[in-house]
């Protein structure tokens, strides 16, 4: 019988070779880790293709909510092809054929150096601008613009919040703003997600008359100009700002300005 | 020191419970434990971990090498990890969301690799998987005591249904945004812990040293 000095009757049986040989503990280490490894991939493999639904939906659920379609019942995938999805040159400000909107993913373009930007004046603190987002146009029943929906994120005081704006077909007026990942602090930050305060910004305008960027997310309320004015979040004056710099930045020049202005001209 | 398998399920409820008297598993209890959903979620998971675990171990326990027996351990816990975490992505989107890491710390939590050294590589598979089961749920008991005064205090909430009004939504309560962070599940687990010992004092550790007592008064 082996004996192991340290666990004593640990090791009580073994079939043919001692099991702390060096044989027997590398047979043991390579099957284990063969057997480890076929099971873990035949999990990850046949879970796949749910996992990926569940992130596509994930991602339709914040849309509809963005845009008032959402309730706990609406089936997502029949709900969400009211939507018009278009693949969105930023630089022009026009759409593009060169990518499937339906399949086109921003988050992998923003990584791509082919197909974004260093950017130097970067206040969302991005660090890399993608040139092509994926916008969606909402229409009324007579084909008529009625919202855009358009993805915008930026650093925060933990992380990056990515999130959606739903504008008016005025392309001024703002319908909704809502963030679906961001890891900002429980019951401070975060209450980004809390419905009181991303009601605030319903009906708030983003340019005043001369097309001049005034939306702004502030502690005091300016004496005038209540309509570009969104109430901070208490406690959560990072978070705040970043939120602040985040739509003045997508807002911007650098982001949807001159697409929404050709949306302003009614060109959409 | 055969056990009956309520002895084994009932014992780490209280009287050797992993997280108020092995002190294990802290740093998973600290994190999950803000709001009810996933604290159970959590506590789950850690449940069917270390029941498996302790389960496949203690199968091959007689063939396990001893000079590789932690690694071997460790592979099979994180592989159950990993499957877990795989199924919670695919069946459970949201709350996979909200553990986020946590469901991959699992493998580094210290009650599964506590269970399958102490108990598993000793003793039979099922009741290994009954040992198992029963460490899950006592650590899944402090994770629901303390997810309950965080997020009924923290957010005004139980399991996301609203018990107290909180001023943000227009109610009364002020909620005390400290139970929403990691340290107050210090604070909390420790209360537990003292409220556990005082309640049974033979769960106290015996002082590792005594102060000299040079003149008696």
């Amino acid at each position: 019988m082996p004996d192991e000095n340290k666990k004593p009757g640990l090791l009580r049986r073994f079939l043919d070779t001692p099991p702390d040989s060096v044989g027997k503990t590398v047979f043991v280490a390579v099957v284990l880790c063969l057997v480890a490894s076929m099971i873990v991939s035949a999990v990850a493999v046949s879970l796949r293709p749910v996992q990926e639904i569940n992130k596509l939906k994930d991602k339709q659920i914040n849309i509809l909510q963005v845009a008032g379609l959402y309730s706990p019942d609406t089936d997502v995938t029949e709900a969400f092809k009211v939507f018009e999805p278009h693949v969105l040159d930023i630089a022009t400000g026009k759409f593009t054929d060169q990518f499937d909107a339906s399949t086109f993913d921003d988050r992998a373009a923003a990584d791509d150096p082919e197909l974004s930007v260093e950017l130097t004046d970067d206040p969302a603190s991005i660090g890399r601008q993608a040139k092509f987002v994926t916008v969606y146009l909402l229409r009324n029943e007579d084909g008529s613009l009625d919202k855009v929906i358009l993805p915008l994120h930026g650093y925060g005081l933990w992380s990056t919040l990515y999130g959606f704006i739903a504008v008016e077909e005025n392309a001024n007026d703002i319908f909704g703003l809502q963030f679906y990942s961001h890891a900002e602090t429980p019951g401070l930050g975060a209450e980004v997600d809390n419905p009181r305060w991303k009601s605030l910004w319903r009906g708030k305008k983003l340019y005043d008359e001369n097309d001049v960027l005034q939306i702004t997310v502030a502690k005091t309320a300016p004496p005038a100009g209540q309509e570009f004015h969104v109430d901070a979040l208490a406690g959560a004056t990072l978070t705040s700002n970043g939120v602040d710099n985040l739509v003045r930045f997508w807002m911007g020049k650098a982001g949807y300005a001159s697409f929404l202005a050709s949306v302003k001209a009614g060109e959409i | 020191m055969a056990q009956t398998p309520k002895e084994l399920i009932l014992d780490p409820m209280v009287d050797n419970n992993p997280i108020t008297l092995q002190v294990l598993g802290i740093c998973s209890a600290l994190a999950v434990t803000s709001s009810l959903q996933v604290a159970f979620v959590m506590a789950l998971a850690v449940t069917a971990v270390t029941a498996f675990s302790s389960m496949f171990i203690s199968m091959i326990r007689n063939q396990i090498p001893g000079s590789i027996r932690i690694i071997v351990q460790m592979v099979i816990i994180a592989s159950l990890v990993i499957v877990v975490d795989q199924v919670l992505k695919a069946y459970a989107f949201e709350i996979s969301k909200t553990l986020s890491v946590f469901v991959g710390l699992i493998i580094t939590n210290c009650i599964v690799m506590g269970r399958a050294e102490a108990f598993a590589m000793k003793n039979p598979p099922i009741a290994s998987f009954i040992d198992g089961i029963g460490n899950g749920l006592g650590y899944g008991l402090i994770l629901m005591l303390v997810g309950v005064i965080r997020e009924l205090f923290g957010s005004g909430s139980l399991f996301g249904v609203t018990i107290l009004e909180t001023v943000n939504n227009g109610g009364w309560y002020v909620p005390n945004g400290l139970l929403l962070l990691p340290p107050s599940a210090f604070f909390v687990i420790g209360l537990l812990i003292w409220a556990f010992r005082a309640w049974k004092p033979e769960q106290v550790e015996e002082r590792d040293y005594k102060i000299q007592v040079v003149e008696e008064h």
